[in-house]
């Protein structure tokens, strides 16, 4: 049976009577932790805001007709030579059509699915932009401009002017940040396009599209579907590609291949598009992780130290605790607890540091061309790590606890007191 | 005497200090303690007295023989039992004052009982002032172990082997670093204990005047009982 009230009591005694020893030991959990939460608080937030900047814009599924050569060709439906070894020279592709077949229906049979959290139908038509002497190619992209702006946060790259504004304006145009520059156009002036076929129109600007991304800034503008179907001269079910955005990114695979089959068109899912993307997140959560447990590890050691010096000093008490009746485990945990309380408090005051280093980096201004939304740095304050955070204190001060705790239990009373 | 009469038998107990050379400290001790009795343990120095009272106390259990507590067998029983019975059974009071010195003076004598846990705090902060009180250290109660004088530091570990009523007082010098006075004083306490409460006390001491006022001295030489 152990008493825990009378453990603890002797503990709290040892803890308060050294209590220069105490801080320090403690001081070492609370860099260790708030290190470990500052640390993991700006690396998520920083990895979570490099993600939404590439992901969020990234449709999971984007299919479109793309132009290649026919996978077969006359010669092998040919009853005669089939089993034969044909040799065909110099394939060309068949000049298909960009348009996606059977746009509107496929779209209501994507929105119906479940996994779908939405599909958005585009339109993008190469064009050039003219202003004044100025002629530049670029491309227009006709969108639903809402519900790009609920699915891919389309609403975080417009600087200036709204969606609603383009929604509401009829010949409107989100002209890219690049193109503004260039061509030395603001918020409501106009700007002529040329189709390909040469039909000249002009837009009113009214807004201005930075994804952060020279080279799209530089190109491309976006307008609603129906101007460009226009401008085009085309029907109203004209429809070059579908983004498809899912609720579960891991659909994407899978689904893709499915919908390839399905409507025998080309699909590519984001993982195809951005496999490389992983690797930068993995590396700095592995830094973030190997500089905190460094940090732990050095606290450790410490503890270890304080204990084990403490242990020193009390040898007296413990031959007298042992010799009132308590037994060598009673030891152990009087030891032990004094570690854990060290880990505690230490790990508690480590969290409120770390909160509050969380709190002011948050409030430091980061301000940069690629990211017109953010103007501070990213900070993630997840309750999650913090629970990481309590646990990592408790286990670091366990392990140093444990061994000279365990030297207080094999003392033997007797050569401490025939010694004096 | 009766069996059921002795608080402590020891039988046929032997010991030896294997390093740095073996030697035969204790020889085949045989001896009882009856219950109320006040017996004294004499002999010179390293004749193996204080090694045998660590035996006897269940501290030490690296040793030959049988010992019986209350009639029960306690040799070769695991070390949770055996702290148990310390807790419970058996009062230590050393030659020096041995106190856990960053509690207080009631904190000390309380800490026993706490371990135990058969009565509540209250009760036995109560019983703790009770057994200070008589021995005359009741003013004491609140001061830390580290700010009182070596003879009340003594009276001090005295309350505190008594506080869970044990059957049996042991003493290793009990009076070896205290003035005449202090010393008579804790002699008086003892007889008192022997007296009014029927204790049985085993002491190791050198004091011949201490020991001719016991009931029984039990001489030793070279890690043997002399008849």
């Amino acid at each position: 049976m152990t008493n825990w009230k009378v453990i603890l009591s002797i503990a709290k005694t040892h803890l308060l009577s050294k209590m220069k020893s105490t801080v320090t030991a403690s001081l070492g959990v609370t860099f260790g932790i708030g290190a470990y939460i500052t640390l993991v608080s700006f690396m998520t937030g920083l990895n979570k805001m490099l993600d939404d900047l590439v992901l969020n814009q990234t449709p999971h599924i984007h299919l479109y007709n793309e132009i290649e050569p026919s996978k077969t060709q006359p010669i092998s439906r040919l009853a005669e030579f089939e089993g034969a070894f044909n040799v065909v020279h110099s394939i060309k592709p068949k000049m298909s059509q960009q348009k996606i077949h059977n746009a509107l229906p496929m779209m209501h049979y994507l929105n119906a699915d479940p996994r779908v959290r939405g599909a958005s139908p585009q339109l993008r038509a190469q064009i050039f932009y003219l202003s004044g002497s100025i002629e530049l190619g670029g491309s227009l992209v006709g969108v639903d401009i809402l519900e790009e702006a609920r699915l891919y946060n389309m609403r975080d790259y417009i600087v200036q002017g709204s969606a609603e504004a383009l929604k509401n304006t009829d010949n409107g145009i989100l002209l890219g940040a690049g193109l503004a520059k260039k061509m030395s156009l603001d918020l409501g002036d106009r700007v002529q396009i040329s189709t390909v076929d040469g039909t000249v129109t002009p837009l009113k600007i009214v807004g201005i599209y930075q994804s952060g991304i020279a080279e799209i800034d530089n190109v491309r503008s976006f307008s609603n579907l129906k101007t460009v179907q226009r401008i085009q001269g085309e029907a109203e079910n004209y429809v070059t590609d579908i983004n498809v955005k899912l609720y579960d990114i891991a659909q994407a695979v899978p689904m893709a291949s499915a919908l390839e089959k399905q409507f025998g068109i080309k699909a590519t899912d984001i993982q195809e598009a951005n496999a490389q993307f992983e690797t930068g997140s993995n590396i700095r959560n592995i830094i973030t992780y190997a500089v905190s447990i460094t940090l732990l590890i050095v606290a450790g050691f410490g503890i270890y130290n304080i204990l084990s010096m403490l242990i020193y000093e009390k040898m007296n008490d413990i031959a007298i605790l042992k010799a009132t009746g308590f037994s060598g485990k009673d030891v152990q945990y009087i030891f032990m607890s004094q570690a854990l309380l060290i880990g505690l408090v230490g790990g508690l005051v480590g969290l409120i540091v770390g909160y509050i280093l969380s709190r002011l980096i948050d409030k430091v201004p980061f301000e940069t061309d690629a990211l017109p939304t953010i103007t501070t740095y990213p900070v993630n304050f997840n309750m999650g790590y913090y629970l990481i955070g309590i646990t990592f204190a408790f286990i670091s001060t366990f392990i140093a606890g444990y061994l000279p705790s365990k030297k207080a239990k094999k003392i033997d009373p007797v050569r401490i007191i025939r010694g004096n | 005497m009766t069996a059921m009469a002795n608080v402590l038998e020891a039988k046929h107990i032997n010991k030896h200090f294997r390093k740095p050379v073996d030697f035969h400290v204790l020889k085949d001790i045989n001896f009882r303690v009856a219950r109320g009795e006040f017996a004294s343990i004499m002999g010179k120095s390293g004749c193996g007295k204080s090694t045998l009272l660590y035996i006897l106390s269940t501290m030490d259990t690296d040793y030959e023989g049988e010992l019986y507590l209350n009639d029960q067998l306690v040799s070769g029983l695991p070390h949770e039992a055996l702290s148990k019975i310390r807790n419970q059974h058996i009062g230590f009071v050393f030659q020096f004052h041995y106190l856990l010195t960053e509690f207080t003076v009631l904190e000390n004598v309380m800490l026993p009982a706490r371990k135990l846990g058969r009565k509540s705090t209250e009760e036995i902060e109560h019983d703790a002032m009770q057994h200070l009180k008589t021995l005359n250290i009741e003013k004491l109660a609140r001061k830390t172990a580290s700010r009182i004088s070596g003879g009340e530091k003594q009276r001090v570990a005295i309350a505190r082997a008594l506080i869970n009523d044990p059957d049996i007082l042991m003493g290793d010098e009990p009076t070896g670093n205290l003035d005449s006075y202090n010393a008579e004083n804790v002699f008086q306490i003892f007889k008192g204990l022997k007296e009014e409460k029927g204790l049985s006390l085993l002491v190791v001491t050198h004091d011949q005047d201490f020991a001719d006022r016991t009931d029984r001295i039990i001489i030793m030489e070279d890690g043997r009982v002399l008849p």
